[in-house]
């Protein structure tokens, strides 16, 4: 499977390695190209306001929403910010395509971003890197949670969305990312 | 100690900032400039670099009321400049949760012998280097990002340039080496055999590696981007140069599109001439700023 990691700022060096890691092609994309090819799409962790920026100067904006809605997408932190149908602290524009509210930086400055062992509903053991993360203060009927961290939603998902507020990929665990490959190969099929 | 929690959270908040721009700013006004550009982050400092060079003088730590008014006005990770050594600086920027604090040869020295134990602090530093030795000092003392010297306020890229091939071309060698060379590398670098031994097998730095000081253009920032930096820093390139908002804007997109020369020209078109620089070789040795720390 070939993934397209939206790569206009932010982590998504750590994402390539890590979908490699779990058997999948992964390729940077800039370009409503790279967005075309790939079968699936992460939207990475990095600073929402400069994502938004480039993607609205470059044109991407609507090839990128367009890609989004046809396939499977993994989005964290930031990434969630951009699927979000609304966002607070500050206000800003998202692609709306998920139906929860996000607030941002919502745990406050840096020195309050930390490591956490959660328990997914399933079970399983999940080690969440939360850095200057988000908060989903509202979920859609339509949107499942998977995973809570001081009673907030932080792992969720909505049809072939799967949406996280920490960092799956700054971990050695590959969980989430067969995750995804599984919940994209039944997508594709 | 890569494994700790604290550390990898540090490092972490230094991952989301790959592939972007940080900017130099004096105020809130500035901030917001930045942030409009597409800043990933903006760094918060009494004066640009270039003005530092201009006044003389001692320059330390920003105003605590710029630094508050800098945080309220944009949404973007805030960092600060500490002077070098200055550890009671970090510790009022640490309280004011500032998001990161370089620990700067722009600013004067506060301790000529000793830098900042950076592991005792819950917020992340980063630090400036010209070789490798240097970057994994910093590394071992707890900084969560390294960034090159280059000569900051000069608007010319070539010490930037020297110090991130240097990095880089050390890196490479430390690879080629036998485990059983690699004390004795150790001690000609200066830097601890466990990060020797990290850099033996990686190939490159435990910590994200940006690149800063002397950046004035679209193309000097996709330059240092080619030559391994995974953000860019900029300085007096901004502020000083004829049109902020313009240059700030150019730059981002040059670090993000830096592969495609076609972008970098798209980013660099209308753009007028940059900030003024100023020639290293005519420079007298005590103006250097990159020679401040060890």
């Amino acid at each position: 499977m070939r993934i397209g990691i939206l790569a206009i700022q932010g982590n998504f060096e750590a994402h390539a390695k890590a979908f490699a890691e779990a058997g999948a092609e992964a390729c940077e994309a800039r370009t409503q190209q790279d967005l075309d090819r790939a079968e699936a799409l992460v939207l990475p962790g990095g600073e929402s306001t400069a994502m938004l920026k480039l993607l609205r100067e470059e044109g991407l904006w609507e090839p990128l929403r367009r890609a989004c809605s046809a396939k499977p997408v993994f989005a964290t932190c930031a990434g969630a910010i951009l699927l979000a149908r609304e966002v607070s602290h500050p206000v800003q524009e998202s692609l709306g395509l998920v139906d929860i509210g996000v607030e941002r930086n919502a745990y406050g400055p840096q020195v309050h971003s930390t490591v956490a062992r959660l328990t997914t509903g399933e079970g399983e053991a999940l080690e969440a890197v939360f850095i200057r993360a988000p908060v989903i203060r509202r979920l859609g009927a339509s949107v499942r949670v998977l995973a809570r961290y001081q009673g907030d939603p932080v792992l969720v998902e909505q049809g072939h969305f799967l949406v996280a507020t920490f960092h799956p990929e700054l971990t050695t665990d590959r969980t989430l990312q067969k995750m995804f490959l599984g919940k994209a190969a039944r997508v594709a099929a | 100690m890569f494994l700790s929690d604290q550390f990898r959270v540090k490092v972490g908040l230094a991952e989301m900032l790959k592939g972007g721009v940080i900017m130099d700013v004096t105020n809130a006004e500035q901030a917001v400039i930045a942030e409009k550009a597409g800043a990933c982050a903006v760094m918060a400092l009494v004066k640009v670099p270039s003005d530092i060079r201009k006044d003389g003088g001692v320059a330390r730590m920003s105003p605590v009321s710029k630094i508050r008014e800098i945080q309220a006005s944009v949404s973007v990770p805030v960092m600060a400049k500490a002077r070098i050594g200055h550890f009671m600086e970090a510790r009022v920027l640490e309280a004011l949760e500032v998001d990161f604090i370089d620990e700067s040869e722009v600013l004067t020295p506060a301790d000529e012998e000793n830098h900042i134990w950076k592991h005792d602090f819950k917020v992340p530093f980063v630090c400036g280097a010209r070789n490798l030795g240097e970057a994994l000092r910093r590394i071992a003392e707890g900084a969560a990002m390294i960034r090159t010297k280059g000569e900051a306020g000069s608007g010319n890229i070539v010490e930037a340039v020297r110090h991130m091939r240097t990095i880089v071309k050390e890196m490479r060698a430390i690879q080629s080496y036998s485990v059983d060379e690699l004390t004795a590398e150790s001690k000609k670098h200066g830097a601890p055999l466990e990060l020797m031994l990290y850099i033996h097998e990686h190939g490159k730095l435990p910590v994200p590696n940006f690149s800063a000081g002397g950046v004035a253009t679209p193309a000097d920032a996709a330059l240092v981007m080619h030559l391994g930096a995974e953000t860019v820093f900029v300085g007096s390139g901004i502020f000083k140069s004829p049109d902020p908002a313009a240059f700030a804007k150019a730059v981002v997109k040059a670090v993000t599109y830096y592969k495609d020369p076609l972008k970098v020209l798209e980013a660099s078109e209308e753009l007028p001439d940059g900030m003024p620089g100023l020639d290293i070789r005519q420079m007298a040795e005590s103006d250097l700023m990159a020679t401040r720390g060890w």
